[in-house]
């Protein structure tokens, strides 16, 4: 159910019938069916689920969801460092 | 004929599973259960990598492993040189100097010849680059299915320096845990080749000889408490076992684990986690820690040894259990595997 | 590796470690329904993290664990066949049946392969003409679809060999009986972010509405999770109850309209039993009549084969959250990993498993040890 890690598509053909594209997740390279996801392209991020495509990545959506987080991030990454230095004061 | 229900005794298994050959719980089950009660002696309960025996005064260091690996040659080895450097490396976890191996073949009917030819040849260059000469052997041909195309065993004897005393009972709180090198990559290699679960990549297994970098060890420090080589079943067991036998506890810190980004991205993919994936040419010391930087020093300096790390320390809380501070920094238990690690859908 | 690492960022998780303390002033319980954000909270303790308010509970999302017992026996008895291949996920293989698992089939020479996508069983029936090829095809409505492609392929290709066991599970009728029952003490979901990835998150506004109950989709890492746990407690804390969406980079809310296609085309909707819980009407998927041909239990007559599910058995109420695996009497006395009593005991992250694998002996987080 759960498993599906997010790939880069290095290239895409046609399989039997079926479109697969090579997908890299971390300098490894598996096939994975794309059938699901026909407006993903090479150099786009897909989500793979037992060697399937089942949504590909929506940066745009990621980034802006994710410099909130990265914020909230750093600004507790600068407490953490005042708190120790304040503890080495001591 | 039990129907499953949690109020029922639990169903012991009357076979061999091959979970029991997967260096985890279930292969402890099993040496606990019917190895060491029959066969029960004081070198044997010690159940180092090696036993240690003493011939006419002389210190001897004697081993043996089985390999049947799957498939049988494989990116960076074959199970020609695993057998030879498998057991090599046994013997020299123990602080021997390894000198001669034993080889014994149980071949299935039907193997091409040329495949048993490349199989020796590649043992021969292993003994070669490991130092060691294969004096005594033996073969056996079974019938079709009777053996998974070739399993060989090796036993290995070595000669111990004086002064080396390296047992996984001898870690104490405060001592330092190093790995010499990037984990994972041995399983990885093998698991890319096999039906049902291919993949492409560069990793090609570790597996390799000790002999060299764990002299250049033992000269640099005589503080080495023991060394162990994770094979099957990874880091997680062997540092589970050397916990077991010290009786001491033992912190691994996520961040300090080499890992290769091939080998992360196919565990990611397949859902297994580097601690349990096996390693054969890459060794776990337990060291005191005040020559902990030191030693990974010496270590780098050598080629099996590159990105050799401290990755964690011996502690006295916990005793027997082996707990891994993550990335985010909580805690949780690295337990011992059960069975084999199986890749994982969910 | 991008898309990921960043959301395991220690500094971030922090972060909305805080703001939950901040934001909570009552007890709330939570539940995550998938099993794999079961297994990233427990390999990454966080529920350690949450103030002492928040309780997790753990649902049933685990689609080995529900697998009935008599799917497992069906597959035994498919691979102990001579003239048959029985192909299956890795996860399945330890699953405890009413005598054996796969791997005691295998012990006893079925052949019985792992694959890690179903077109590798494809690929196996098209290797091997003269066997019979059946793949135990399990998992939620994120499975479904991969499954349905290997069937869809093979009568394209025209396939005399290959055979679909299946065992499909739907979440939100699970949700729904979880919510209708007395004793439900959840207060808010987690709802499974792979699963809403094909099937969009329709059915949960559904859920929200009827029983005013708030839901957000939720990511698979510790930052998803996180975020997940604030942004419902912030939900209950404000008295509210709406779908909210933290998977974004991979859900949206109608979900993968072509996956969802292929599931339609495959599959039809039917009554299914879920082990430990019973049968939950209109829950699971089987093959549909254009697919007959291709469906094992009624090529092989394994539809004959039938098992009564225990009724006291406590996996029932751990895989409710209504109990904790540590209140079952054999939770690591008789019931371990290396012996399982049932699924949530076998698969990675069935609440049992994952609970001891990582809780057994209770270490406390920080052990007096400097970070």
């Amino acid at each position: 159910m759960c498993l599906a890690i997010p790939g880069k598509i290095l290239n895409a053909q046609l399989d039997n019938g079926v479109r697969v594209g090579r997908v890299e997740f971390g300098g490894i390279v598996r096939s994975a069916c794309l059938d699901f996801v026909p407006e993903a392209l090479p150099g786009d991020y897909v989500m793979v689920h037992v060697g399937f495509a089942i949504s590909r990545v929506d940066a745009a959506e990621a980034e802006r969801t994710y410099k909130v987080l990265e914020e909230m991030g750093l600004l507790e990454a600068e407490l953490a460092t005042l708190r120790a230095s304040e503890t080495e004061g001591e | 004929m039990s129907i499953f229900s949690c109020a029922l005794p639990l169903t012991t298994t009357e076979t061999v599973l091959l979970g029991h050959g997967s260096g985890g719980k279930l292969s402890a089950d099993l040496l606990r259960s019917i190895f060491l009660p029959a066969l029960t002696n004081p070198v044997l309960e010690r159940m180092d990598d090696q036993a240690v025996v003493e011939v006419a005064g002389i210190r001897v260091a004697f081993t043996t492993d089985s390999f049947v690996v799957n498939p049988l040659f494989f990116p960076g080895g074959d199970i020609g040189s695993l057998a030879v450097y498998g057991t090599v490396n046994d013997l020299v976890m123990g602080g021997a100097r390894p000198l001669f191996l034993s080889a014994a073949f149980i071949i299935e009917e039907g193997l091409p010849l040329e495949t048993l030819r490349r199989v020796v040849a590649s043992m021969q260059s292993a003994a070669a680059a490991a130092g060691v000469q294969v004096v005594t052997g033996d073969t056996k041909v079974v019938e079709k299915g009777g053996a998974d195309s070739l399993f060989i065993n090796t036993s290995g004897l070595g000669v111990l320096r004086d002064g080396i005393s390296l047992s996984a009972d001898q870690a104490r709180p405060g001592d330092s845990v190093i790995i010499s090198g990037s984990i994972g990559d041995h399983g990885i290699a093998v698991m890319a080749q096999r039906e049902g679960l291919e993949f492409e990549t560069t990793i090609s297994s570790d597996s390799a000889p000790l002999h060299t970098l764990v002299e250049s060890m033992l000269s640099a420090t005589t503080e080495i408490r023991c060394m162990r080589d994770p094979t099957r079943g990874g880091v997680s067991s062997t540092c589970n076992e050397i916990a077991a036998r010290s009786g001491v506890g033992i912190e691994l810190i996520e961040r300090n684990l080499p890992v290769k980004e091939q080998v992360r991205g196919a565990c990611e993919m397949l859902g297994l986690d580097p601690l349990y994936v096996a390693n054969e040419g890459k060794l776990v010391a337990i060291v005191a820690p005040e020559v902990a930087q030191d030693l990974v020093c010496v270590m780098r300096g050598h080629p099996l040894g590159r990105e050799a790390q401290i990755i964690g320390r011996v502690t006295g809380d916990n005793p027997g259990l082996v707990t891994l501070r993550s990335n985010i920094g909580t805690a949780r238990i690295v337990d011992m595997l059960s069975g084999d690690q199986l890749p994982r859908i969910c | 590796m991008k898309y990921l690492d960043e959301y395991r960022d220690e500094h971030i998780v922090r972060a909305l470690a805080a703001r939950i303390h901040e934001r909570v002033t009552r007890p709330w319980v939570l539940m995550e329904i998938c099993g794999g954000q079961t297994h990233t909270i427990m390999r990454y303790g966080i529920d350690e993290l949450l103030p002492k308010e928040v309780e997790l509970v753990h649902g049933p999302g685990c689609p080995v664990c529900v697998t009935p017992v008599e799917t497992v026996d069906k597959a035994i008895a498919l691979a102990l066949r001579s003239d048959t291949i029985l192909v299956s996920y890795g996860d399945m293989l330890r699953v405890p049946g009413s005598e054996a698992d796969l791997f005691r089939a295998k012990a006893a020479g079925g052949d019985v392969r792992l694959a890690y996508s179903p077109m590798e069983a494809v690929k196996i029936a098209r290797a091997n003409p003269g066997k019979k090829v059946v793949f135990l095809a399990i998992g939620f409505e994120t499975t479904a679809p991969a499954n349905a492609m290997a069937v869809y392929q093979a009568k394209r290709e025209g396939l005399k060999n290959f055979f679909l066991l299946a065992s499909h599970v739907l979440v939100p009728p699970a949700i729904r009986l979880l919510l209708t029952s007395p004793h439900n003490r959840v207060q808010g979901f987690i709802a499974p972010g792979h699963v809403c990835t094909v099937m969009g998150y329709r059915e949960y506004e559904r859920l929200s509405n009827d029983f005013h109950v708030p839901i957000v989709v939720g990511g698979f890492e510790p930052v998803d999770l996180l975020e997940a746990i604030r942004m419902l407690v912030t939900q209950l804390e404000a008295g509210e109850a709406r779908v909210e969406n933290e998977y974004v980079r991979s859900v949206s809310a109608e979900g993968n309209v072509a996956a969802q296609k292929i599931m339609l085309e495959v599959f039809t909707v039917t009554d299914q039993k879920w082990r430990g819980i019973g049968a939950i009407p209109m829950s699971g998927l089987k093959l549909s009549e254009a697919y007959a041909a291709f469906d094992a239990d009624r090529v092989f007559g394994t539809d004959q084969i039938s098992r009564e599910e225990p009724k006291e058995c406590i996996s029932a109420l751990v895989l409710q959250g209504l109990k904790k695996p540590f209140e079952c009497s054999a939770f690591a006395v008789r019931c371990t990993p290396e012996h399982p009593l049932g699924a949530p005991m076998v698969s990675a992250e069935g609440a049992c498993a994952a609970f001891y694998q990582y809780r057994r002996h209770s270490v406390a987080a920080h052990a007096g040890e400097p970070a």
